[in-house]
């Protein structure tokens, strides 16, 4: 495996996300903002409940902003210094490289993921939680970051520049967002048919985030998650095929 | 071997590369020549399977690059113009990423690594990020990976570009020592590197090749090729009387180097007519010497004068 293709491009990816300060300014900025929104925004203490519900709430938010600007550059600086051209004529294939580079986006948000151990420990020292729900949640916070990473991803691929995938992946995300947000959906529910807005709502990242982040582990939503996920990656290895050149 | 067969590629209404036929053989350097546009970097895109042809294919050591298109790539090592590299990388780092995804490991990935360093003198640099280099280090830099894994094919998009006339002896002179079981394909708009380096050359201009030959053939095209230039202080009184010579067919009067040169009827020659009357009158002549030709004279004459 350590020879494998996909490994050697992983590490090489994930090894350039710390070859600069930005990825430890990124962690740094992940972790305030999860400490804000848990604390201040969700009431952490007062609730007086040994659990991570309002950790994990926020998660849909924070990654709408914070996803984008990691994926924003995946592809879009490939081509921008040209070097997509070296690393498709290197004898690896596209959807390799397609992998190996979600992967190693991933794997980074994992560590970023992974760093907000205190506040697990915190709701341990406090009371009696539910680790297996707690563990159930970070795993779904993880799908559903592959879920924005791999559209935000996508949309890096079809341009060359940042700012505009960064933007667009916004956007995007922020539709698979708001689709499933209770206030959207019943505004949505008095114009169009109930099949038609049940069907939006299950496109979106909330709706299926929402039984996982209270620790419920729904096969049908890890599912959606990974499907998604493949499903942009796919689309992303045919828009670099038919965009690679410009 | 690489096959180029019917190679066009079509970016929208532009036709960048057009029907382009052609086989290079193990030993041979070619050289690209065309003026800016001519297509050289698309079809080495396509060749490499960085571009996908509009029409046509291409076969390296025996692998289409349509339908093989890993085995083609493992047969290749190629410099994209511009050689792009990864910036956050060291030197070291981006040649040993190189090797890895190349599949080279062990004592030969550690013998390669040396030799390439040293034969591309890269050793004061290893340790500094890509993005720090100048233009010719990186340019180095990008050669190191195309040959890292000693390939049977070279593809090499303007290799000396932004090299020092140092630098530039040294890669010619790499390149030439590597051709003997290799094929290399080299683009450059440098003439005087074709004549240095390449066994082959061709001129390809709007996507179509135009001629195709040894440096020399293609010199031989030229004007100049079989004139006869003296250099000497009585050059009025020369110019008038070589004029008449049976087999002149013009003498030109180069003022910026105090020169003439006598151009022969096609087909014939002049040097002995030439040095003859010279004796004859008694001149002194500085310099008095035969041209081969002039690549560059052929190249705008081939090219119909389009910016090289
Ligand atoms: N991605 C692209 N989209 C549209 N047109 C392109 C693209 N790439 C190249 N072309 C066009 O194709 C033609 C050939 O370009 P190419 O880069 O192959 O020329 P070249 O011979 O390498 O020139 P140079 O000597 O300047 O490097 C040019 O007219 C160029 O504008
Ligand atoms: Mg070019």
């Amino acid at each position: 495996m350590k020879n494998h293709p996909i490994s050697i491009l992983l590490k090489r990816e994930l090894n350039s996300y710390f070859a600069t300060p930005l990825a430890y300014v990124f962690i740094v900025i992940f972790l305030a903002l999860t400490g804000v929104f848990t604390f201040y925004l969700g009431n952490f203490f007062e609730r007086n409940q040994a659990d991570l519900a309002p950790f994990f709430g926020f998660h849909p938010w924070l990654y709408l902003f914070l996803i984008p600007a990691i994926a924003m550059g995946i592809w879009a600086e490939e081509r921008k210094t040209g070097t997509i051209e070296l690393l498709l004529t290197l004898p690896i294939t596209l959807w390799q490289t397609v992998i190996a580079k979600f992967l190693a986006a991933w794997a980074f948000i994992a560590i970023a993921l992974a760093c907000t151990f205190p506040m697990w420990i915190t709701v341990n020292y406090l009371g009696d939680a539910d680790n297996g729900a707690i563990f159930t949640a970070y795993i779904g916070s993880l799908l559903m970051a592959g879920g924005y990473l791999a559209a935000g991803m996508c949309i890096s691929a079809l341009t060359r520049s940042q700012v505009i995938a960064f933007i667009v992946s916004l956007v995007v995300c922020f539709v698979f967002v708001m689709a499933g947000f209770p206030m959207v959906v019943d505004v949505v529910r008095g114009w169009l048919p109930n099949g038609i807005v049940d069907a939006l709502a299950g496109m979106s990242f909330l709706t299926h985030f929402q039984a996982l982040s209270k620790g419920v582990l729904d096969l049908r939503d890890v599912v959606y998650f990974v499907a998604m996920i493949a499903a942009w990656l796919y689309a992303s290895i045919l828009i670099i095929d038919l965009k690679k050149a410009e | 071997m690489v096959e180029v067969q019917q190679l066009t590629k079509r970016f929208g209404s532009r036709l960048a590369v057009d029907q382009l036929s052609f086989n290079v053989g193990p030993g041979e350097v070619l050289g690209f020549l065309g003026p800016n546009g001519a297509g050289k970097s698309t079809t080495m895109k396509m060749v490499t399977g960085f571009l996908q042809p509009t029409s046509g294919t291409a076969r390296v050591n025996g692998f289409d690059i349509l339908e093989q298109p890993l085995d083609a790539k493992k047969a290749m090592g190629y410099l994209p113009e511009g050689a792009p590299a990864y910036g956050d990388m060291t030197v070291q780092q981006f040649l040993n990423f190189i090797a890895d995804i190349r599949g080279l490991s062990g004592d030969f990935k550690r013998a390669r690594m040396q030799r390439v360093v040293e034969d591309v003198h890269l050793t004061q640099v290893l340790a500094q990020r890509i993005d720090t280099l100048s233009k010719g280090f990186r340019r180095r830099v990008g050669l190191a990976q195309a040959i890292i894994h000693d390939p049977k094919v070279l593809i090499l998009d303007e290799p000396t570009d932004g090299l020092d006339p140092n630098q530039k002896h040294e890669v010619r002179h790499l390149i030439r020592n590597m051709s003997k079981d290799k094929i290399i394909v080299i683009s450059t708009h440098i003439l005087e590197e074709v004549e240095a380096v390449c066994t082959r050359a061709m001129i390809i201009a709007h996507g179509k090749l135009l001629a195709d030959g040894t440096p020399d053939d293609l010199a031989a095209k030229s004007r100049y090729h079989g004139a006869v230039t003296l250099k000497l202080a009585a050059r009025d009184e020369a110019a008038r009387v070589l004029k008449e010579l049976p087999d002149v067919l013009e003498v030109k009067n180069e003022d910026a180097s105090n020169e003439l040169t006598v151009f022969p009827r096609p087909g014939a020659a002049v040097l002995q007519s030439v040095s003859a009357m010279v004796e004859q009158k008694r001149w002194t002549v500085q310099a008095l010497y035969q041209q081969k030709g002039r690549l560059d004279d052929v190249f705008r004459q081939i090219t119909g004068g389009a910016a090289a």
